[in-house]
């Protein structure tokens, strides 16, 4: 669509500008001051980059680097294709549409910390459904020990939890294609992966595009969950990177390291989520 | 193959399901009985665990604390978006696009790398425990969501009808109010929905920047792990009001949900 020039429309965008520059500039200005100061009561030191080089080599903040990433994909490589599986299989229209929709919205609605609590007993093989199950089936499962089960409980929670998000976009995104389209496919005798490749898929691309960044974002800063689920462990198996900063400046008072450690943090899902979007917008430029 | 969807779906909502099912059953158990083993239905019903929260101040306001809050969120975040979606769809002005991309990384920035000067800066503004305070600290990931979702709606309805508004007469704000937010119903409604439930869920701002006076119920949830273990089944009984709001909130928006859904521009 074509847009009018005009630096007017300046003054609608003020407020948000305003409100924004409050709550992120000022906070994120603070965080850059005590990434390069070494802070001794009241005393402080400039101490110029050696904060970010020491994150940098931390062998125990690299392994949680590591361990966020292969989440965030995990997740990503998980929700996305659910989530466009279940919203393919919804009921179109009807009764039915609107309580699949109410259904699917629920756990989005369960606040983070509640997530935690409920898979921390619905995990657990003694008194909850899910860890009974499994060890049931022959499977030797225990969150609380095993750091591979606290890993996939922690996935499958996500998974639980924000799948629905990927499959509500999905599904208004397929709500929105003319069925004229659909009448189209069906006079050539395009086979259903013909149908969903050559017209879905490319109808879903904008909400996807939401998608997919809102869930690398949000799993990507992840914290209460596995902190309620399991506090970290065991060991340091859930251990991701926003419990790691949140140990370091809140339980350990390393406010410098952590500034440094927070500017690495926010530039590296800046960075992938700037690829994300390039990657997925490139092609349509408007 | 219509079989095999309602089946594939069917599994996914008991999937779904199955959690919060044991969430409330829990919630009507004493502790005895949740400790004791695996049952799929209380023995002995029991109201205590929500006559407990419903009777004692510091859960009850909890939940106030946590509705007022998000209420005010999203009061703040609506106003401000929606003029702001409104000019980057329609208008091109010196560093629309710059401007476009530095608001999407305030929802990329992790709160808990913002907790510390949050703190701080709410601190000396007077901000700490208010609800107000919680409000705004969350427009930092709520604010720049609702512009995006909401230029994407706004993008959708022609500009034939501004243009049309103006030869009528109309001035912007009469038109916007009376014209182009009927006709963005839908998308609102979408966009309330999200501003609600990311507001809500949110945790970790939320408790930290607050002591007493603003104190959302899920921080209040923590209280129940005291020396004698924790109070399973008061806990279970919260988080099941905890979802409640957000049921109601589905249920109030559910047809701008489903038709705002189909008219996105998508």
């Amino acid at each position: 669509m074509k847009k009018t020039k005009s630096n007017k429309a300046w003054f609608l965008v003020l407020p948000v500008f305003i409100l924004v520059a409050f709550s992120a500039i000022v906070p994120l200005m603070t965080v850059v001051n005590y990434s390069i100061q070494d802070i001794f009561g009241a005393t402080r030191y400039f101490v110029g980059v050696e904060w970010y080089r020491e994150i940098l080599n931390d062998s125990r903040l690299q392994d949680s680097l590591v361990r966020q990433f292969v989440f965030s994909g995990s997740v990503l490589l998980i929700e996305v294709p659910l989530g466009i599986a279940v919203a393919l299989m919804m009921p179109k229209a009807g009764k039915w549409s609107v309580v699949t929709l109410l259904v699917l919205a629920l756990p989005l609605l369960v606040p983070l910390n509640v997530v935690g609590t409920i898979w921390q007993i619905f995990g657990r093989a003694d008194i909850g459904l899910f860890g009974w199950g499994l060890n049931a089936l022959g499977m030797d499962y225990n969150y609380a020990a095993n750091p591979m089960d606290a890993w996939f409980t922690v996935l499958l929670m996500d998974v639980w939890h924000w799948t629905s998000l990927i499959a509500l976009l999905c599904y208004s995104g397929l709500r929105a294609i003319p069925d004229a389209y659909y009448q189209a496919a069906s006079i050539d005798r395009a086979s259903n992966w013909a149908v969903f490749r050559y017209i879905q898929l490319p109808k879903l691309k904008s909400v996807l595009l939401i998608g997919i960044l809102l869930r690398f974002m949000d799993s990507f800063m992840i914290y209460t969950e596995p902190f309620v689920l399991t506090g970290g462990g065991p060991g340091n198996s859930t251990t991701f990177l926003s419990q790691a900063l949140t140990k370091m400046a809140v339980g350990q008072f390393d406010i410098g390291p952590a500034g440094a450690f927070s500017i690495i943090y926010f530039l590296i899902i800046l960075l992938v989520s700037w690829l994300f979007y390039t990657a997925m917008t490139h092609g349509d430029s408007k | 193959m219509n079989k095999k969807k309602t089946l594939g779906l069917s599994v996914y909502i008991i999937f779904l399901l199955l959690p919060i099912y044991w969430l409330l059953m829990m919630s009507f158990k004493d502790n005895s009985e949740i400790l004791g083993g695996l049952s799929f239905w209380p023995d002995t019903f029991t109201f205590d665990n929500y006559m407990t929260i419903f009777t004692d101040p510091t859960w009850y306001t909890g939940y106030l604390n946590s509705i007022y809050y998000v209420a005010l969120n999203m009061i703040i975040t609506l106003t401000v978006a929606l003029p702001a979606a409104y000019a980057f769809s329609r208008y091109n002005f010196m560093g629309d696009k710059h401007l476009f991309f530095w608001l999407l990384t305030n929802r990329m920035s992790p709160p808990a790398v913002f907790l510390l000067p949050f703190f701080q800066l709410y601190s000396s503004v007077g901000l700490f425990d208010t609800h107000i305070g919680v409000a705004l600290a969350h427009c930092l990931f709520n604010v720049p969501l609702a512009v995006w979702i909401l230029e994407g709606f706004m993008s959708g309805v022609p500009r034939e009808i501004d243009e049309t508004a103006y030869i009528d007469g109309y001035t912007f704000p009469k038109f916007f109010v009376k014209i182009f937010l009927p006709l963005i119903r839908s998308g609102i409604g979408v966009t309330a929905f999200f501003i609600f439930m990311f507001s809500w869920v949110e945790l970790l701002l939320a408790r930290t920047l607050t002591s007493v006076d603003a104190k959302p119920i899920a921080a209040v949830m923590t209280r129940t792990v005291s020396a004698s273990g924790i109070d399973w089944g008061v806990l279970a009984a919260a988080g099941v009001l905890t979802i409640l709001p957000g049921v109601v909130v589905i249920w109030f928006v559910r047809n701008h949900v489903a038709k705002g859904f189909a008219l996105g521009r998508v």
